[in-house]
C-alpha cells in the first residue's frame, strides 16, 4: 500500500511539476504548481510528518501559491505568459544542462550506500513527526533562529511594501 | 519504503526546477520554478528526518517554508515594481541595473 501511494502521489508531483514547465500560460503554471504541492504534502504523510504536511497545504499550496496567483491575475493572467524566445539557444542550453544534471545525479545517488547512515532503531515505532515532539524542539533548541526568523519576515513585509509602492 | 526513492523523485523535481528557471522566460514562472526546487530539497530533508527517526529535518523544512514565504513576497514585490517600469515580465528585459 505504501509503495503504491508513494508511485501515486510521487508521479502526480512529479507530472504537475513538469507541467509547471511545460506550460505556456503563466496562469495554468502557478494551478500546476499548487497540484504539485498538495501532492506533496500526501508524500510527507507517508512519511510520517503530519504537521509538515499541514503546513505544506496551509502556507504553501494555501498562502504562497494564493498570492502567486493575486499578482498574476494583477498584472497579466493570459497575455504575455511566454513570448517567443529571443535567445534561441538558451532552450537547448538549459535542456542540456538538465541532462547534464540527471546523468551527473544517478550515479551519485545508486552509489549512496545507506549502510553509511546509522539508522534509527525502529523508526515506524516511534512518533517522531508528532506536533507535541517538534514543538519541544522548536522551542528549546530552536528558539534563536525561530525568533530571528520573525524578525526575516518582518523585513520582508517592510522590503515588499517599499518595492511595490507606486513612486511619487 | 527505502528513503533513496524519497531521494531519487527529489533529484527530479530539482532538475525539472533547474531547467524550468533556465528555460522560462516569464518573471513569476522563474520564481515558481524556484519553488519546486525549494521542495524539492524540502522533500529529501523530510526524507531523512523520518529515516534517521530525528525531528530536526522538519524543523529546517519549517524553516525553510519561512524563507520562501519571504522570498515570495519580495519577488513578487519586485515583478510588481518591474511590470510596472518596463510594462513587460520578459526576464529578457530585465538588462538594467538601475532604473
Amino acid at each position: 500500500m505504501d509503495v503504491f501511494l508513494f508511485y501515486f502521489f510521487g508521479g502526480i508531483t512529479l507530472l504537475a511539476a513538469i507541467a509547471v514547465v511545460a506550460l505556456r500560460k503563466v496562469f495554468y503554471s502557478a494551478v500546476a504548481l499548487i497540484v504539485s504541492l498538495g501532492s506533496l504534502a500526501g508524500l510527507y504523510l507517508l512519511l510520517k510528518a503530519p504537521f509538515i504536511a499541514a503546513v505544506q497545504v496551509i502556507i504553501y499550496a494555501g498562502a504562497i501559491m494564493v498570492l502567486f496567483l493575486f499578482v498574476i491575475m494583477l498584472l497579466d493572467p493570459f497575455s504575455a505568459s511566454d513570448e517567443p524566445d529571443r535567445k534561441k539557444h538558451l532552450k537547448t542550453a538549459g535542456l542540456v544542462l538538465g541532462g547534464a544534471a540527471l546523468v551527473l545525479l544517478f550515479p551519485m545517488l545508486k552509489s549512496y550506500s545507506l549502510a553509511m547512515t546509522p539508522k534509527a532503531p525502529d523508526i515506524m515505532a516511534q512518533d517522531v513527526g508528532s506536533v507535541a515532539e517538534l514543538a519541544r524542539t522548536l522551542f528549546r533548541e530552536y528558539l534563536l533562529p525561530f525568533e530571528v526568523t520573525s524578525i526575516l519576515i518582518l523585513v520582508a513585509i517592510i522590503g515588499a511594501v517599499v518595492l511595490a509602492k507606486r513612486k511619487p | 519504503m527505502d528513503v533513496i526513492h524519497y531521494l531519487i523523485l527529489s533529484g527530479l523535481l530539482f532538475t525539472v526546477g533547474a531547467v524550468g528557471v533556465i528555460l522560462k522566460r516569464n518573471f513569476i514562472a522563474v520564481l515558481l520554478c524556484i519553488e519546486i526546487m525549494l521542495n524539492a530539497v524540502n522533500l529529501s530533508f523530510v526524507a531523512f528526518s523520518s529515516y534517521l527517526g530525528q525531528v530536526h529535518g522538519q524543523i529546517f523544512v519549517f524553516f525553510v517554508m519561512v524563507v520562501a514565504a519571504a522570498e515570495a513576497a519580495v519577488g513578487l514585490a519586485i515583478a510588481i515594481a518591474f511590470y510596472r517600469n518596463r510594462n513587460t515580465l520578459s526576464v529578457d528585459d530585465a538588462d538594467l541595473m538601475r532604473w
